[in-house]
């Protein structure tokens, strides 16, 4: 007791002439630094850290106050369990926003926590629908989320790749099943002309897929559309082809990998395989995102990995809200962090009422010559 | 009609494949009374093994002919897959002969984790692409397509029944094996070397599973450490709807499990008005094990083992 008192006297001893001089604005950073992701983790962390060390050099006034930010930066394993009890660290630390988490299945958990402590979240990366779903005000993201996916899919299908019979399957896993009923309204939302001829399931872990493709030749569809990952995608492509259905085969990010090419062998088609990413840098915006990858390597001596841009226009947002709200209370500037617009290094970033990002990015790609090829980009 | 050739075909394809795994479960429940739960994962060690060989030929021999390689492959997974197999029976169940019967099914249990960990090791968590060996231009039989790895499969499953029978009811071997299905004790005093047989079951079945892992690589074209648990789940209920213990049961229960598996995903969403669909296909199986069982305790083809004792 005695020793916890001394401490907390030494932290006051400490932070009072910093408060005197200037006010520090802290801000939470959770991602993955360890585990199978721990790549990505880092890379998102170094995104944060770049656009906090551009904000202080910058010298900001937030409510006439001269403000110095600050990076606390947790780990959360892309570990559910791990990523609530570090939200909880962060609510105690009184971050003024959270930047994170990267996975859909820690942001979400979390996101329950930092609602309740009335704390704004943006997630650079969580695409799972359920997260903004959750009726909370502080949930955000800077990534268009798996419905939009599966929904400009549908209409890619039906507009520019012309399907007119079209067989869906899915894995049933919340990912697959979510992707494959937005793509199912997208596609049939803007032509009568469409027939969802077959509806097959499946599941993560099947290896074999002849009993369904086989209904589903019978429908003979121009396009099968799949909701689930490049694991079951690859044997279903390789399957396809031994049944000889020549349909075109789309999916969403799961199933567009450099990995698909490994585990669908000669089975992919040259321009057969239409699949989209979230995210997408449009002609616009190229000298933007290249000076920031100019930055990012200069700083860190290592390429931008895949969310850093995202983390780093996330962090950023957060802090024009502060500015133009004059504040760094969560309660004052959060109404300001909903209606803003921010010009990012990923586009143009705003939300929508359920904090979603409006016409979020999204990359089309396709497979020739054993590579993976850029066909669009859309919104 | 095209259709449902084709799914005839699947589930030919299919069935042929439970059937081999189903004989391992069936011969060694013959023997000792005793389910391998691990012999799923033997079948896995035998995919796993041929990844790795076919890999290497891919780069030390690229110019051998497709039907070749595979059959290396096969070839080189027999030993290790029965050398697994004996070790398991050995480790595992030996000292617990003469226990309770729950205390194998426990180690078995126990020996599927650590093989499938033990994998997860040597060749990782993710899926392993099967190399593409043989050509994928199919045959086509009034409409339905038949791969090369699927007659292949079909020839290969095919003899290796014919062999086991022969072996069984023609060969000394085969004949101790009958005796000490029949009654293990009194095969003993009539000179029948127990463990000898008992070693010998476990290295067929082992043997049986290794070919029906390579050519499931090769036919679902994907590899992965955890793949053993549910083909083995379904070879072990067509080896109970066949009538456990009887090696002809485990045929029949196995390609009818493959058939019924085929039809019911292919034809349940439009029977059902998509009422039903097709992620239904991995309990056919096992609804279909429960009726049988419910209408003949003993299966398809068993015989009543009351009177044993």
């Amino acid at each position: 007791m005695i020793k916890n008192s001394i401490g907390a006297l030494t932290v006051l001893a400490v932070a009072v002439p910093v408060v005197a001089q200037e006010q520090v604005i802290r801000i939470g950073h959770v991602g993955p630094i360890t585990g199978a992701i721990a790549h990505l983790g880092k890379d998102n962390e170094n995104g944060a850290k770049l656009a906090i060390d551009e904000l202080n050099v910058k010298n900001l006034q937030i409510g006439g106050k001269k403000v110095k930010f600050e990076l606390l930066t947790e780990d959360d394993a892309a570990d559910p369990k791990q990523g609530t009890a570090v939200a909880q660290k962060l609510v105690d630390a009184k971050v003024s926003g959270v930047i994170g988490h990267l996975n859909s299945g820690t942001t979400i958990p979390a996101s329950k926590i930092y609602f309740d402590a009335g704390i704004p979240q943006i997630s650079p990366s969580a695409t799972n629908t359920k997260y903004t779903l959750q009726g909370f005000n502080t949930a955000f993201r800077v990534v268009a989320n798996d419905g939009q996916l599966g929904s400009t899919l549908g209409r890619y299908a039906v507009q520019i790749a012309k399907a007119t019979n079209i067989a869906v399957i899915d894995d049933r896993t919340a990912y697959g099943q979510g992707v494959a009923e937005e793509f199912i309204k997208g596609a049939s939302g803007k032509s009568k002309a469409v027939n969802i001829v077959a509806r097959q399931y499946t599941n993560d872990k099947a290896t074999d897929f002849n009993a369904i493709l086989t209904a589903i030749k019978a429908k003979n569809p121009d396009l099968v559309f799949f909701g689930g990952m490049d694991a079951v995608g690859g044997p279903l492509l390789r399957q396809m082809k031994q049944l000889g259905i020549n349909a075109k085969f789309m999916g969403g990010d799961g199933i567009c990998s450099q990995d698909l090419l490994k585990l669908a062998g000669d089975a992919v088609g040259e321009g057969q395989v239409i699949c989209a990413e979230a995210g997408g840098i449009e002609e616009a915006n190229k000298q933007r995102m290249a000076d920031f990858r100019n930055n990012y390597k200069k700083k860190f001596g290592v390429d931008v990995t895949l969310y850093a841009p995202a983390t780093y226009d996330a962090l950023m947002t957060m802090a024009q809200a502060m500015v133009k709200a004059g504040s760094s209370d969560p309660a004052k500037y959060l109404p300001v962090l909903a209606k803003i617009q921010h010009q990012g290094v990923t586009g143009l970033i705003s939300f929508d009422e359920k904090g979603d990002i409006k016409d979020g990015a999204m990359t089309i790609y396709t497979y020739r010559g054993g590579k993976r090829e850029q066909i669009a980009v859309t919104r | 009609m095209e259709t449902f050739f084709q799914q005839i075909i699947n589930g030919l394809v299919l069935g042929c494949m439970y059937a081999l795994v189903a004989l391992g479960y069936t011969m060694v429940y013959g023997v000792l009374n005793l389910i391998n739960f691990a012999h799923g994962d033997v079948l896995m060690i035998g995919v796993m093994v041929g990844v790795t060989i076919l890999k290497f030929l891919q780069t030390a021999a690229p110019d051998l002919p497709g039907i070749v390689k595979l059959g290396i492959a096969i070839v080189g997974a027999i030993p290790i897959c029965v050398i697994v197999n004996i070790i398991i029976e050995r480790v595992a169940y030996r000292r617990l002969r003469n226990a309770p019967r729950l205390a194998p099914l426990i180690t078995a249990i126990g020996v599927s984790i650590l093989l499938q960990t033990f994998a997860m090791m040597i060749w990782g968590r993710s899926p392993i692409p099967f190399p593409q060996v043989m050509p994928t231009e199919s045959f086509n039989i009034a409409g339905a397509l038949i791969s090369q790895t699927q007659v292949m499969l079909l020839v290969l499953a095919t003899a290796a029944m014919v062999g086991l029978v022969l072996l069984i009811e023609r060969t000394r071997m085969g004949r101790a094996m009958r005796a000490t299905a029949d009654n293990p004790r009194i095969a003993g005093l009539m000179g029948v070397d127990s463990n000898k047989v008992i070693v010998m079951t476990f290295a067929i079945g082992a043997a049986l599973a290794a070919v029906a892992g390579v050519m499931w690589g090769a036919n679902y074209s994907s590899a992965q450490f955890a793949m053993g648990f549910v083909p083995g789940l379904k070879a072990f209920s067509a080896a109970v709807l066949g009538g456990i213990g009887n090696i002809y049961g485990a045929m029949v229960g196995g390609i009818l499990l493959g058939l019924i598996e085929s039809l019911g995903a292919g034809y349940i969403g439009d029977l059902t008005g998509g009422f039903l669909g097709s992620h239904y296909q991995d309990i056919f199986a096992f609804v279909v094990l429960i009726i049988v069982l419910t209408l003949r305790p003993s299966g398809i083809m068993g015989e009543r083992v009351a009177d044993r004792a």
